[in-house]
């Protein structure tokens, strides 16, 4: 084989390959957009807004909870500050917020922040967490105001 | 959730169109490493390709069947790389002598079986949670193995191998599977506590002391490999994936801080006392230094390599065209430099981005996936491969000392080529539950309860 043939092969090679790279990356650009679309679908999809738009309207655009107050039970008044950490709440003294209810499971929930919105969870407790009416069986956004229930103490998301 | 929304597409078609360039670049490789042969194109050549064709096409077809919403470009990456090594090898061995390609060949088909296997028989990575402190007693055998006399041997003065009936293997790499197998399952229970507990010192919070303790321990281990294994590289790897995870879980700077104060006690120390840490310094900063060239275990081959990379240039010498073959472990430790003279930096960055978006895909599925354990799983063997590459590739350009870690993929190495084939069969599995559709029964429950919120 001629020493050109022999070149324009080897530079060949590595034009093939830059070829690979960039497919790879276009395809992966793809991938970015389907999860771009995804990000936008999850304000309420058009089908269910019509029965959420009520409560859509009230709320307020965009305020970030800055605090956890409890607002019955034994501790009420007691609020925390929250940062950008998760927050345990429980009876066990290395819980963020020790709850001194009778009614209260060691680690028996965690709140912690996602995106720009605030998730409560149970952690198995005993008497489980209620985030309004409904008792939680996995993990659920919060909204300000929204009344969390561990046993006999209530507490809420403040701006 | 976010990701419950998300129209899952299975693509495995644009993996099937990645994977043929794959495989053209991978043939494409061996061709003409195969033309470097003096007596014309090497018999080799036909062999390698349809081989490595054929179990790219194999673990396309398993993905198919068990891991459908899979991760697009992991396989066809890992096939590019795995292409290219081999022929690199089978270049390299035409100079030489040797047949160290046919057994990479068999290797690579060990290690994707093995992968398929993987694929198969685990479908759901969560299961693997289950035996958490299994796979904690599984590494700490793995690691003492080759300590055991007899069953142990010591080549280049490190004592990572083990020889069964002629085989030799370094159980160590498989061991780096299931320490973060064992990290993942443990960090992910324990989560919290390590997390919320502690008092706060400045912009720092500090952990609890008992909470140090699986720190303090993984340290004790990397030392405990560093002086009785005489392995600078696992002991890094098996730190700094520690590290990662504990951070990873934890979100918290002070674990960095306290983990590289750590390290740099670690260094002091060994660089102090202990002989084959400081001559790999010794060579690095002096690695030009006449004395430190010819000296035993000096930095001939760093230099040899560096030399290479030159010669290479920015397109390369074109296979069978330079000589890689004058720096040694040409085929293993120093495979980069072998490349790097022959494909030039063109090449060089071209199979460094390769792996850039392997790791990339595999923090990808780790941000996906829904599941504490997968997310720290998938983001510690990715972080695996990329600190691979960085010691290895950071060590032959001599931006850090050079340690005996292997080029993931690439380097000639059975037992690599296994534990990096099962770690991309586990980084497939967790982004196939990252893609997939979620149960309908998940669905039907969040709408009662939409319904019950709203009502």
């Amino acid at each position: 084989m001629t020493e050109l043939a022999l070149t324009a092969m080897r530079l060949g090679f590595l034009i093939l390959l830059w070829i690979l790279i960039l497919s790879i990356v276009g395809a992966l650009r793809r991938d970015l957009l389907v999860g771009k679309r995804a990000g936008a679908a999850t304000a309420p999809p058009p089908a269910r807004a019509a029965d959420t738009g009520e409560q859509a309207s009230q709320q307020p655009p965009k305020q970030h909870p800055t605090s956890l107050e409890l607002v019955e039970g034994p501790q009420s008044g007691t609020s925390i500050e929250l940062a950008a950490s998760p927050i345990l709440l429980g009876r066990a003294q290395e819980a963020t917020l020790v709850l001194v209810d009778d009614y209260a499971s060691a680690r028996h929930a965690r709140l912690f922040p996602q995106g720009s919105r605030w998730f409560i969870e149970d952690l198995g407790s005993t008497n489980g967490t209620y985030l309004g009416e409904s008792q939680l069986t996995r993990a659920q956004p919060v909204d300000l105001g929204q009344q969390i229930r561990i046993g006999k103490t209530v507490m809420e998301l403040r701006a | 959730m976010n990701e419950l929304r998300t129209a899952p597409v299975s693509r495995r078609n644009t993996e099937l169109w990645l994977l043929i360039l794959a495989m053209v670049v991978a043939v494409g490789a061996g061709y003409l490493a195969g033309l470097s042969n003096p007596e014309g194109l090497s018999p080799e050549f036909a062999k390698q390709g349809a081989v490595l064709c054929a179990l790219a096409l194999g673990m396309h077809i398993v993905l198919r069947i068990w891991a459908k919403y899979a991760d697009p470009i992991i396989l066809p990456c890992v096939v590019a790389l795995n292409g290219i090594g081999v022929a690199m090898i089978h270049r390299l061995d035409i100079t030489t002598g040797d047949t160290a390609a046919t057994r990479q060949l068999l290797w690579t088909g060990v290690a994707m079986a093995a992968a398929m296997a993987v694929i198969w028989a685990i479908r759901d990575h969560r299961m693997l949670r289950r035996a958490t402190y299994i796979f904690l007693m599984i590494s700490g055998v793995l690691m003492v193995l080759p300590l055991i006399p007899g069953l142990g041997v010591e080549i280049n003065g490190a004592r990572i191998w083990v020889r069964l009936a002629g085989m030799s293997f370094q159980p160590g790499e498989l061991a780096k599977i299931t320490l973060s197998i064992f990290f993942a399952g443990y960090l992910s229970s324990n989560r919290d506590l390590i997390l919320l507990a502690g008092r706060k010192i400045g912009p720092l919070q500090l952990p609890r002391v008992r909470d140090m303790a699986p720190m303090i321990l993984a340290w004790g281990l990397s030392i405990g490999i560093l002086i009785l294994q005489r392995d600078l590289g696992s002991a890094i790897l098996f730190f700094g994936l520690f590290m990662a995870m504990i951070y990873v879980a934890t979100a918290r700077i002070s674990w960095i801080v306290i983990g590289l104060g750590l390290v740099a006690v670690g260094g002091l120390l060994a660089a102090q006392f202990m002989g084959h840490v400081e001559r790999r310094i010794n060579a690095w900063i002096h690695a030009f230094d006449p004395e430190v060239i010819n000296a035993q275990y000096g930095s001939h081959q760093i230099v040899q390599g560096m030399f290479g990379l030159a010669n290479g240039g920015l397109f390369g010498t074109g296979f069978g065209n330079g000589r890689p073959d004058l720096v040694p472990y040409a085929n293993s430790d120093m495979i980069v430099t072998a490349l790097g003279e022959e494909l030039g930096l063109i090449g060089v960055i071209a199979v460094v981005l390769l792996y850039v978006l392997l790791v990339s895909r595999g923090i990808r599925a780790a941000l996906g996936t829904r599941d504490a354990f997968g997310k720290l799983l998938a983001s510690g063997l990715s972080f695996t491969i990329g600190l691979q590459c960085f010691v290895v590739i950071g060590g032959v350009t001599r931006l850090i000392p050079l340690t005996g870690l292997t080029t993931p993929f690439v380097a000639a190495g059975g037992s690599s080529l296994l534990a990096n084939w099962i770690i991309i069969a586990l980084l497939l599995l967790v982004s196939n539950n990252a893609r997939k559709p979620v149960p309908s029964a998940d669905l039907a429950n969040e709408v009662v309860l939409k319904k019950e919120a709203n009502a």
